[in-house]
């Protein structure tokens, strides 16, 4: 043992452990060893894991009304009690994760395509086109998105496709400010330079050198606009503008949990938990992600 | 300075007369003919299209947006048809409740992030560094409606300090006051700011790093200043202006989280007015109102904007 230790140090610049450390990790291991990367993919692994086993199998019924349940507190039965109606809490949740990702999956996906679109478009085209996309940008930024949205939803109805579409639409700003300002910076690299020297079109510069490489960039911008579009969902559906009963939504049971507040306090503590730790996980997710896909960007901060 | 000035505000008017084109488009399509609202589903449609006419309603769209306008230019909302009010009078009494409650979020968010920003920066990567940016990452993730329930749940239901909603007014004789106002203030104003001082005290924390890492603060420090002087008489100062501008962002926010929260506490401020008169399509006061907030957002924005380019002589016209 110690014999082994001396040879070691009897060659000072043996260079195993300088070698092993530049070797290039893996994205995996890289990732394991971030340690809000692995809490927030854990969260948010368990939001999804809720909402697929929402369809297969819950402890009681989220949707069926017995008076005689009303109510009742956690049991072996009702692992977190029952509402007003008898209706199962634990059930509820589970049942109620499918409405935040349906919300958040589609309304990033609406913002996601609409924005790139024209972010890439404003970076592509310059000139009045990105002056014009830009400027209207900026000008959505007047109404803030939630005062938006209730218009939006008071005005087309109440309900969870109008305040997809609705959260869809202050997501298209965003990212459209996102890619026009990464996909700039890309513009002015040398390989684009190069590229248009052998006669590459615009398009084709777009889709084949600049949508790939400031992909990271929208992947991180998503996850922190899917956590914002649950956060939106469950404010509007506590106002009673997003999902409608009986289909069970977390912001919507708090609504109904705040009547209930003496008789039954807990009924108001699950749901926003339940809130709080999807937007914690994806977050974290958010964090992580852009420390493990853009180096570059991990500062000591 | 001055075409600096004159831009941004050429800017402001553009944004403001095309919210009010929007607001008011987007309204014009909101189902459900205020006529009707108002004489109950069992009218005689006689009697609406007379009560429409009598509201200005058979009147092209292009008109009633002049009229509207310039009614706003003479300091005229209209009069608000459930109410039956002037909408100036009602958007006053309600911002009597807004405007402080706004104002109180953002003491509190300014005193708990800057001082928490602070703190860990100076402790960087320390425990107490660790401890208070784990606790503004689940600040952000809380929504404030829920902290507002949880809230009441803590200081009304259990403590019974605070009453769990309402409010008194501010003025003695219909049985309120300052201090009983500014009591029903509190929980509400809270619940505002804890979202938003977690978000700021993350931009503090990392401006005020960025700014100890540099020059200055290595000579301050060398001829003899403290770390606590150095940390307050240099760096605070240079590191406030990324700080101040998200403040004039987060402005927006605290707005529109008015709406959710004044529901929460059942306050009678800007928000809820919106809110109810939504539901009671009371479209007058319903785009007066969304005009004011956006109104405010901006000139926020725009003072704000200003303000930073006097302070930072570096700034100039072309970087905002």
């Amino acid at each position: 043992m110690s014999r082994q230790t001396d040879t070691r140090a009897s060659v000072p610049n043996y260079p195993t452990r300088a070698f092993t450390r530049a070797q290039p990790q893996g994205f995996g291991r890289r990732a394991l060893q971030h340690r809000s990367f692995v809490l927030g993919a854990l969260l948010t692994t368990l939001l999804i894991a809720a909402a697929l086993l929402s369809f297969a199998w819950t402890p009681g019924s989220a949707y069926e009304v017995d008076m005689d349940a009303a109510l009742q507190a956690s049991s072996s039965r009702h692992w977190l009690g029952t509402d007003a109606f008898g209706r199962d809490i634990a059930s509820q949740i589970l049942v109620g994760a499918r409405a935040s990702i349906a919300v958040g999956l589609i309304a990033v996906g609406i913002g996601l395509t609409l924005g790139v679109v024209l972010g890439l478009v404003a970076a592509a085209r310059r000139g009045w086109v990105e002056e014009i996309i830009m400027r209207l940008a900026d000008f959505t930024f007047a109404f803030p998105a939630l005062l938006s949205a209730i218009m939006l939803t008071a005005v087309f109805g109440a309900g969870m496709i109008n305040a997809i579409i609705a959260i869809g639409i202050f997501n298209i700003p965003t990212f459209a400010r996102i890619t026009r300002a990464s996909a700039n910076a890309i513009w002015a690299r040398d390989y684009v330079l190069a590229a248009r020297a052998c006669g590459k079109s615009r398009s084709a510069i777009t889709l084949q050198h600049v949508l790939p490489n400031i992909a990271a960039v929208l992947v991180v911008q998503a996850t922190i606009q899917f956590a914002l579009a649950i956060l939106a969902e469950a404010a509007l559906s506590y106002l009673g503008l997003g999902t409608q009963p009986p289909q069970p939504s977390w912001g919507r049971m708090l609504s109904e949990a705040q009547t209930l507040m003496f008789q039954a306090p807990l009924l108001a503590v699950w749901p926003g938990l339940a809130i709080a730790l999807s937007v914690l996980g994806l977050n974290l997710l958010g964090d992580g992600l852009r420390d493990l896909l853009d180096p570059r960007l991990t500062r000591e901060r | 300075m001055s075409i600096f000035l004159l831009k941004r505000l050429l800017t402001l008017v553009a944004t403001l007369i095309g919210a009010s084109i929007v607001v008011f488009a987007v309204l014009e399509v909101l189902p459900g003919d205020a006529a009707q609202m108002l004489m109950g589903p069992d009218a005689e449609p006689e009697a609406v299209t007379a009560m429409a006419q009598q509201l200005g309603l058979d009147q092209p769209a292009l008109t009633r947006y002049w009229q509207w306008i310039a009614g706003l230019l003479h300091g005229d909302m209209g009069e608000s048809y459930v109410y039956g009010s002037p909408v100036t009078e009602l958007v006053w009494e309600r911002l009597a409740v807004t405007v402080p409650l706004a104002i109180m979020a953002m003491c509190i968010t300014a005193v708990l992030a800057i001082a928490a920003g602070v703190f860990a920066a100076a402790n960087h990567k320390r425990w107490g560094d660790v401890g208070l940016m784990g606790l503004a990452q689940i600040g952000i993730a809380i929504p404030n409606f829920w902290f507002a329930i949880l809230l009441i749940l803590l200081f009304s239901v259990k403590l019974q300090w605070f009453s769990a909603g309402g409010f008194p007014g501010w003025s003695e004789e219909a049985g309120g006051g300052f201090w009983p106002a500014l009591q029903a203030l509190l929980l509400p104003a809270i619940a505002l700011a804890v979202v938003q001082a977690a978000i700021l005290a993350r931009i503090t924390r990392s401006a005020v790093l960025e700014v100890l890492r540099e020059d200055f603060v290595r000579t301050a420090r060398a001829k003899g200043l403290s770390r606590g002087a150095a940390l307050w008489r240099h760096v605070l100062r240079n590191a406030m202006i990324p700080v101040v501008t998200v403040m004039g962002l987060q402005f927006a926010n605290l707005l529109a989280g008015t709406i959710v929260v004044e529901n929460v506490f059942y306050l009678p401020g800007l928000g809820r007015l919106i809110f109810q008169s939504i539901s009671n399509r009371d479209v007058i006061v319903v785009r007066n109102c969304v005009l004011l907030l956006a109104a405010m957002v901006v000139v926020v924005n725009f003072v704000v904007d200003v303000l930073y380019a006097a302070i930072d002589p570096r700034i100039k016209a072309g970087d905002i």
